[in-house]
Formats: C-alpha cells, sequence, structure tokens
C-alpha cells in the first residue's frame, strides 16, 4: 500500500500511515490517502471523525503521533510536512489553510487582511523593513503590486466595494470567501479548507462552488477540503475520503464513495451487524438495488426531520443527510425493488416507515396536477427527470424554488421565455410584485440557460444520477 | 409653536428650581448635624461645642445649586446633543481632528519661544521672561516629551503587536545607566552614546522577548513585570559597578555638535553673545526630546505601513491565523519588543544627560504603570491618542502642584501636591467610563483602496498577550 502511494507522481500531498495520539485518545489510526495535483479532495465522515485534526497534522498545527505527510510542489521539491514548523509550511512548501471558525484579523480591513497574507514577499521586497523604512523604491513597487494581487482577488469574490471595511464587519458569507482569498493570497499550491461551506445558505453554496472550481481551475491549485454540505462534496469534488473513528472507511470517486454502504452506515449510524447484513443483502441483490434502498432510507430519514420541523424548506435540510436526499427526485419508481430486497433494513424508526406510502412532501410528488395559475410554458414534470437549481439565480430562495416547481418551472429556459403576462402570474403565486423584473430573473435564466445547453454536466444536482 | 418652547423651557426652570431646593433642604437635613457641629476638647480636657455654619452652608449651596444646575441646563443640554449626535454627519468634526496633529506639531515646535514671549510680557523684562519659563520648559515641556516618548515606544509593544508589558520601565533604565555607566567610565559623548543606548536597550528586548514568547495574556504581563523588577534590584544590589541606590551623578549634559551649555567663554551664550543663563539647555534639551519623540512616532508611522507594523497588528488579532500565513510569529514578537525597548533606551539616556544623575528610585514600577496607563487611556495604537493622555496625565500631576487656590477651599493645611495620585486615579477612571477605548480609539488603517475610513473600535481586539 505504502509503495503504491509513494510512487505515484500524480499526487501532490501523500499521507502515510499518519496516526494521531491524545493521551490515550486515538484521533487518527493509520490514515494513508493522497491529494492529486490540480484535483478538489474531499475529506469527510461524521463529526468527531478526526478531519480537523488530519488537517492540523497536514498544516503543522499538531504534530502527528506518527507517520509521514510528504508535499511535492510544482517545481519537483519535496517536504516532508511533519517535520516543518506551522509557518514554514505555508512559507516554504506553499500549502494554505481555512479555519472551521472563521480567523480573520477583524479590526483590520479587508484589504489588509489581503496584504497580511503577502507578508514574505513583501517582507524581502522591503529588505526586512530596512530598505522600505529608508523609503527604497523596490519597495514601492511591490506594495503596489501587492495591492493590484488583493483587488484582483476581491474583484473574484465579489468584496471590492467592501475593500476598506473592517473584516469584522462583513456578513458570514462573505467572511468565508475573504478567508478563502486571504490563503489564496499565499500563493498556495495545496489549499485545505476546513468548512468552507459552513452556515453558507444555498445561493452562497452555490457560489462557494463556482469560486472553488475557478480557483482549481484558473490558478491550478490543488484543493483538500473538509465538508459536511453534501451538496458542495458531490457537485465540485473529483476525490472523496471518507473518515469514522480516525480511519478511512471509503475512498474514491464521488458516484463510488456515495453508494458505499459503509459510508451510508456511517452518515446513518446504522448498529454494526446491520451494515453486515445490508452490505450481503447488496452483494446479493446486486449495486442498483442497494443504492435504491439507501436512497429511500435516506429519503425516509428527511421526511422524519421535515415534520419534526414542518417550518424550515427541505433544501435547508439537505446538508445534514447524505448524498442522496434531494426530495426533488421520484423515488417512486424504485420502491419496488426496494421492497423486495431488503424486508428488515434498519431498525430506526425511520425505516419502518418504509411500509406506508410516503407523507405528502411538495416536491416529490411533482407531476400529476400542476397548480392552477400556472404559467404559459408550465410543464408536467421536469425534462429528463431533473429539475435546473433555479436557486442559483438571485432572488429565488428554496422556497420559492419548490412554489415554482409546484407550478410546472423546472428550468432555467422555462423562466428564461416568460413573458409579461406570465412574470404577472409567476408573481401572483409568489406573492412577489415587481421583485421578478427588480432582480431580473429572466436574464440571469437567460445566462444559466445557455450555459446549461453549453456543458450540461455540472449543472448536475448532487442527487441525481 | 414658540409658544410652546417657553412653557417648556419655563416648566424645565420651574422644576429645576423645585428640584435644587429639595436638595439644599436634604444635604441641611443630612449634614446637620455631622458637619454643623463639631465637637474638640479644650486646654483644660472638656469637650466644647464648636458650631461651623459657614461649612455647612457651602455644603447646602453645592447641594442646592448643583442640582439646580443640572437638572436646568446640563441634562437639556446633553440630551440635544445626543439627539444632534444622530442626525450630524460625521464631517463636521473631522476638520478640526484632521488638522489637529499639524496644530499641535506646530504648538509644540514654537512653545519655548512662546512661553518666553508671554512670560517677557508679563514681567517688563527679558531676563526674567527667560528665567520664568525655566519651569514651563522644564516641568512641562521636557517631562511631557519624554513621557509621550516613552509611551509611543511602548504602544508599538502594547498598542500594536498587543504584548502586554508591564516591565517597560527595565529598558528606560538600562538606556538611562548605559549612558551614564559609558559616559561617566569613557568620557564618550551624548551622541555617540545616544543611539547605543538604543542599542542594548533594543538587546534587553530580545532577551526578555525569548523566554516570554510561549506565554499570554496574564502570563506574559507577570513575566514582564518580575523583568522590571528584576533590572531595578539588579541595579540597587551591583553596588561595584551601579554605586547602588547612591546612584551616578556627574553625568556629562549633552553638547549641540560640540557646543557646551556651560558658563564659560567657549560656552554657548558666550559664543552668541547672549546673557548667561540655564535656559538654553533647557530649551536644548526640549528640542532634543521633541525631536527624538517626533523620530518614535515617524518610525511607527512607517513601520505600519510595512509588512512587519501589519503582521504586528495581525498577531495582535489573531496569532494562529497569522502562522497559518506562514508568518514567523517569534521575529515578529521579538522585533516587537526590540523596536519598543530601542525607543525605551533612548528616552533613558536623554533622561540621564537631562538629569546628570540616575538612581534606582527613578524606575519603579509605577513608572511602568504610568506609561501603560498613558497608552491605554491614549487608545492603542493611536499617537495622537497617546500624545493626549501623556499631557493630561504628567501635565495634569504637575499641574496639581500649582493649585494654590485650593487651599482658600480646603484651609490652609491642604497641600494638593498629596492629593495628586488620587485625583490621578479618579481622572483615570472617569476616562475609562466614559471612553472605554482610550481618547482615540478608532484605527486608521495602514492602506486603502478607494477610501481611508477610520476601522471603529468595536472591531480592534486588544490582543491575548
Amino acid at each position: 500500500m505504502v509503495s503504491e502511494v509513494h510512487n505515484n507522481p500524480a499526487a501532490i500531498l501523500r499521507v502515510e500511515r499518519l496516526s494521531m495520539k491524545f493521551g490515550g485518545l486515538i484521533a487518527i489510526n493509520d490514515l494513508n490517502f493522497e491529494a492529486k495535483r490540480g484535483a478538489i479532495t474531499a475529506l469527510i465522515g461524521p463529526n468527531g471523525a478526526g478531519k480537523t485534526t488530519v488537517f492540523n497534522c497536514i498544516t503543522g498545527f499538531y504534530k502527528p503521533t506518527e507517520g509521514m505527510l510528504t508535499m511535492t510542489r510544482q517545481n519537483g521539491e519535496e517536504y516532508l510536512l511533519e517535520r516543518m514548523a506551522d509557518f514554514v509550511i505555508t512559507k516554504k512548501a506553499k500549502v494554505a489553510r481555512t479555519f472551521q471558525n472563521i480567523r480573520l484579523f477583524s479590526g483590520l480591513t479587508v484589504l489588509e487582511n489581503l496584504l497580511v497574507a503577502q507578508h514574505n514577499p513583501l517582507m524581502l521586497s522591503s529588505g526586512f523593513t530596512i530598505l522600505g523604512l529608508l523609503g527604497f523604491p523596490t519597495y514601492k513597487k511591490a506594495a503596489s503590486d501587492a495591492i493590484e494581487k488583493a483587488r484582483f482577488w476581491l474583484e473574484k469574490i465579489n468584496l471590492v466595494e467592501r475593500a476598506d471595511d473592517p473584516a469584522g464587519d462583513l456578513p458570514y458569507g462573505a467572511q468565508r470567501r475573504l478567508e478563502i482569498a486571504r490563503a489564496m493570497c499565499t500563493d498556495p499550491e495545496l489549499l485545505c479548507l476546513d468548512e468552507p461551506a459552513a452556515g453558507l445558505n444555498a445561493r452562497e453554496s452555490a457560489e462557494l462552488n463556482k469560486l472553488l472550481l475557478d480557483i482549481r481551475d484558473e490558478t491550478g491549485t490543488s484543493i483538500l477540503l473538509i465538508e459536511h454540505d453534501m451538496s458542495v462534496v458531490m457537485e465540485i469534488s473529483d476525490h472523496v475520503v471518507v473518515l469514522e473513528y480516525g480511519t478511512k472507511i471509503s475512498d474514491g470517486t464521488p458516484e463510488t464513495v456515495k453508494n458505499d454502504p459503509k459510508v451510508i452506515a456511517a452518515y446513518l449510524g446504522v448498529e454494526d451487524e446491520e451494515v453486515v447484513e445490508l452490505i450481503e443483502q447488496a452483494e446479493a441483490a446486486g449495486l442498483d438495488n442497494i443504492t435504491a434502498a439507501v436512497d429511500l432510507l435516506s429519503t425516509e430519514a428527511l421526511h422524519e426531520i421535515e415534520e419534526a420541523h414542518p417550518d424550515m424548506a427541505p433544501a435547508a435540510l439537505i446538508p445534514s443527510a447524505p448524498a442522496k436526499v434531494r426530495p426533488a427526485r421520484t423515488t417512486a419508481a424504485k420502491k419496488p425493488a426496494v421492497k423486495s430486497a431488503p424486508e428488515k433494513p434498519v431498525a430506526k424508526p425511520a425505516a419502518v416507515k418504509t411500509a406506508k406510502p410516503a407523507p405528502t412532501k411538495p416536491a416529490a410528488k411533482a407531476p400529476a396536477a400542476i397548480k392552477p395559475g400556472a404559467t404559459a410554458n408550465a410543464l408536467g414534470e421536469p425534462r429528463g427527470g431533473k429539475a435546473d437549481r433555479l436557486f442559483v439565480i438571485k432572488g429565488i430562495g428554496p422556497v420559492n424554488e419548490r412554489k415554482l416547481n409546484e407550478h410546472g418551472i423546472f428550468h432555467f429556459d422555462q423562466i428564461a421565455a416568460w413573458k409579461k403576462a406570465d412574470i404577472i402570474a409567476a408573481e401572483a403565486y409568489l406573492a412577489f410584485d415587481g421583485r421578478i423584473a427588480r432582480e431580473d430573473w429572466i436574464g440571469q435564466a437567460k445566462k444559466l440557460a445557455k450555459e446549461s445547453q453549453a456543458k450540461p454536466a455540472p449543472k448536475k444536482t448532487g442527487g441525481a444520477k | 409653536m414658540a409658544d410652546l418652547q417657553t412653557t417648556e423651557r419655563d416648566s424645565v426652570f420651574a422644576k429645576a428650581v423645585k428640584e435644587g431646593l429639595l436638595a439644599g433642604a436634604l444635604a441641611f437635613g443630612l449634614f446637620f448635624l455631622i458637619v454643623g457641629f463639631r465637637t474638640d476638647q479644650n486646654i483644660r480636657n472638656e469637650l466644647v461645642l464648636n458650631q461651623r455654619w459657614g461649612l455647612l452652608t457651602i455644603f447646602v449651596l453645592v447641594a442646592g445649586i448643583g442640582r439646580f444646575l443640572l437638572t436646568a441646563y446640563i441634562t437639556p443640554w446633553s440630551v440635544a446633543r445626543s439627539k444632534n449626535k444622530r442626525v450630524a454627519v460625521e464631517k463636521e468634526q473631522s476638520a478640526f481632528r484632521k488638522s489637529f496633529p499639524k496644530i499641535g506639531l506646530g504648538l509644540l515646535l514654537v512653545y519655548p519661544f512662546l512661553v518666553i514671549l508671554i512670560l517677557t510680557a508679563y514681567n517688563g523684562s527679558m531676563m526674567g521672561g527667560l528665567q520664568g519659563s525655566l519651569k514651563y520648559v522644564d516641568n512641562f515641556g521636557i517631562q511631557i516629551l519624554i513621557y509621550v516618548m516613552l509611551a509611543w515606544g511602548l504602544n508599538i509593544v502594547v498598542g500594536l503587536a498587543g504584548l502586554l508589558d508591564l516591565g517597560y520601565v527595565a529598558f528606560y533604565a538600562v538606556g538611562a545607566y548605559s549612558y551614564a555607566l559609558l559616559s561617566t567610565h569613557f568620557g564618550l559623548s551624548f551622541w555617540l552614546l545616544l543611539p547605543m543606548a538604543g542599542i542594548f536597550a533594543a538587546l534587553w528586548g530580545i532577551i526578555l522577548g525569548f523566554p516570554v514568547l510561549r506565554l499570554r495574556g496574564d502570563y506574559l504581563a507577570i513575566v514582564t513585570l518580575a523583568f522590571g523588577e528584576i533590572i531595578r534590584l539588579v541595579l540597587i544590589n551591583w553596588t561595584a559597578v551601579t554605586k547602588g541606590t547612591f546612584g551616578i551623578s556627574g553625568i556629562a549634559k549633552a553638547t549641540l555638535f560640540g557646543i557646551p551649555f556651560t558658563p564659560g567663554p567657549t560656552g554657548f551664550a558666550a559664543l552668541l553673545g547672549l546673557p548667561n543663563s540655564g535656559v538654553y539647555y533647557k530649551i536644548f534639551l526640549y528640542y532634543l526630546i521633541l525631536f527624538l519623540a517626533l523620530l518614535t512616532a515617524w518610525v511607527t508611522i512607517r513601520l505600519r505601513r510595512m509588512p512587519i507594523g501589519r503582521a504586528w497588528e495581525a498577531l495582535r488579532e489573531d496569532e494562529i491565523a497569522c502562522r497559518s500565513l506562514g508568518i514567523n510569529t517569534t521575529t515578529t514578537k521579538l522585533t516587537a519588543f526590540a523596536t519598543g525597548a530601542m525607543f525605551g533606551g533612548f528616552a533613558g539616556s536623554f533622561f540621564a544627560a537631562r538629569q546628570g544623575f540616575v538612581s534606582p528610585e527613578s524606575f519603579i514600577f509605577l513608572e511602568s504603570a504610568i506609561i501603560l496607563a498613558i497608552v491605554v487611556l491614549g487608545g492603542m495604537g493611536s499617537l495622537v491618542g497617546i500624545a493626549i493622555a501623556a499631557a493630561v496625565m504628567i501635565g495634569g500631576t504637575e499641574l496639581l502642584r500649582e493649585l494654590e487656590f485650593l487651599k482658600r477651599i480646603f484651609g490652609p493645611d491642604f497641600t494638593p501636591e498629596l492629593y495628586r495620585m488620587l485625583l490621578f486615579g479618579l481622572a483615570m477612571i472617569v476616562v475609562m467610563v466614559w471612553k472605554p477605548r482610550g481618547f482615540v480609539g478608532n484605527r486608521e488603517p495602514s492602506a486603502f483602496l478607494h477610501k481611508r475610513k477610520m476601522v471603529s473600535s468595536e472591531f480592534t481586539k486588544e490582543g491575548h498577550g
């Protein structure tokens, strides 16, 4: 295993036999994985699985008890991270990180935050302060270059307007983005993000995805991220590593990982014997059935939560449940298969409900009846069985998305084709007046529709296959 | 409308009169027996009752008139002010505030001549003016500027880097003793020893810095406090070198590029054909300390725009985030200690040259506390605020020596000097209640993209050590 990992030149970071013990507690136990260059690697797992500990080991905030962490830079230099001090890792090995609880310099302005991140190159050009203090022109040029670089990243994260405000004054989502931009200002080759989507709403989360993909594609920075929000993980990551109790339980592409029964068991918290049973059944019945079973299980779990908190929009609940829970999917087709395969799947109350028909759920029951007052181009059901993520349009939240779906609007091009009468009709059932025009939904939708036609792949939702 | 206002005004006035009378009556009731009568023993050891109607009247009048003024004028004024404040744009004040440093600097530059001019006019003779100005230039001007410089030096450590240092006076002592010893033993000149004293103090700053690198907050404060005491005890007990509590006397005075300020034929006064007077040396010292203080300010302002200055402030905001950005916090802290200590050393050697005598008595903990209080009172990080605080604190305590009129109120036994520290403490409490973050709590950003906006004190942190 170790030697196999060792010979892979595409790996930017190799974690080999990593163990971390705090007294008697084993936080990480013999962990092996690698992050590929130019790829987004996600590290997922239930709470307390040791994800952040892995991060702290990689970035030097903890010294691992055992193991080797090899960072290979673009120029071929290799660094053993476990032997380096935390700040040297950022400076020499070019690994940058963000924190789970945002750690901005709240009393410095947004711009200053990004300038502090460029400390090391500026220090050199200011001749370790002495030349800069005497007013040498090299520092002046370097300083204005640094401001330009900060401006570039501010434009990327949409914060140019607020460059001179204190970082502590920004809203939460903007602080998250700023922290990522600040880490990028250190010119990293590997960017480690600790739960970048925590506390973000659906739209901010979608923006974050775009930002991360941009970073990967434009700067070639490899990304390693810890995340709970499955819509982020499944949509953008190229490779997923799953941890539970400090041990790796799954490793592979998002597709394989999310169908791995061990992963599902870890997330849903089933008893061990049941996992074994589930795996056996999976082997007996073939992969398709087990996927469907798991799918159903998680949907049921979601309904459970939905019933407990009727006031919450379903989309808001998604991050807490595993991959296959997007309610927009029609699960009806797969139900028979489930019933035939694992008859006694899980002891959880959620599973007991398998027998009785699912309670009324807004999106999943979709096609049958389009509500009255729908617009002219309403569809009976989404084309190809899956809807576009309408909340990408600024102004549409999860609740409005559901309302639109109920009225037969599933795709961007539908909104793009709206006429005046349609807008009036839509505003009537959305209880908006003038917002559609004000926020230019149609313009946004046209752009998004064009994009999705050009490259339909990334528009795929987290849940759909 | 006008009617309404007048009636309102009248009613406030009537209410104030009523409350004033009531307060007077209450005070009379309270103090009638306590203040109005006093029992004394006469020569035959008999108790006699003294009546103090005059004092009682003062008490009653103060209470009554005070209450009246408070209700009739002060409360409506402060209400109106707070109302206006909400409406008023900040720009109104900023015209004066912006030019305040320049006005202050101009005043400082002409201060000695201004004093001489005023006193000459007052006394009617040039000589009287010169001699009379001695007190104002020396006791007020130089004394305040020494503390301004010390506080600006400490500001680098406490205000910018957020490292609480309670032993700053140690560096002041190192500077003073370096000059005293090297000039008495080796006869080196002030201009050579001034930078050397700074270098020695900076070295001691680094020596102090090393053991305290790992400490934060209260622990750091305690260790720096201990360091200050150690230096003082070494000065007391190492009698072979420092002569212990006797101190070192007969320290050479500073010269103006080799021209001594002595009464002889080669002296400053004789060379310029001026009448003999000690005041020239004081004026020279005034400009010297003004220059040194401005040097401190200039270096601080320049450093804040350098990467090292930003790293200091970032360190104050969040040390862990600093390390994650590749900043070596060890060297950053040490440079803060060294730079702060260096200015302490400069001030120390100036102090020795001014006094002509140094002893450990001058470097007690109270000095450290006063310097720190000036920094906190002025607003950490703000040069203007600190200068104002130094003028108020040091000038205020000097002024208390002058207040002879207090004797007329409190009787001939009253010596205002004895109450100096009491009033000093009271003033500090009042200021901290009125302005919790010091006179100037806002932080000026070191760089800006669109517009330089002050960062409100609610976002900046004090540092954790």
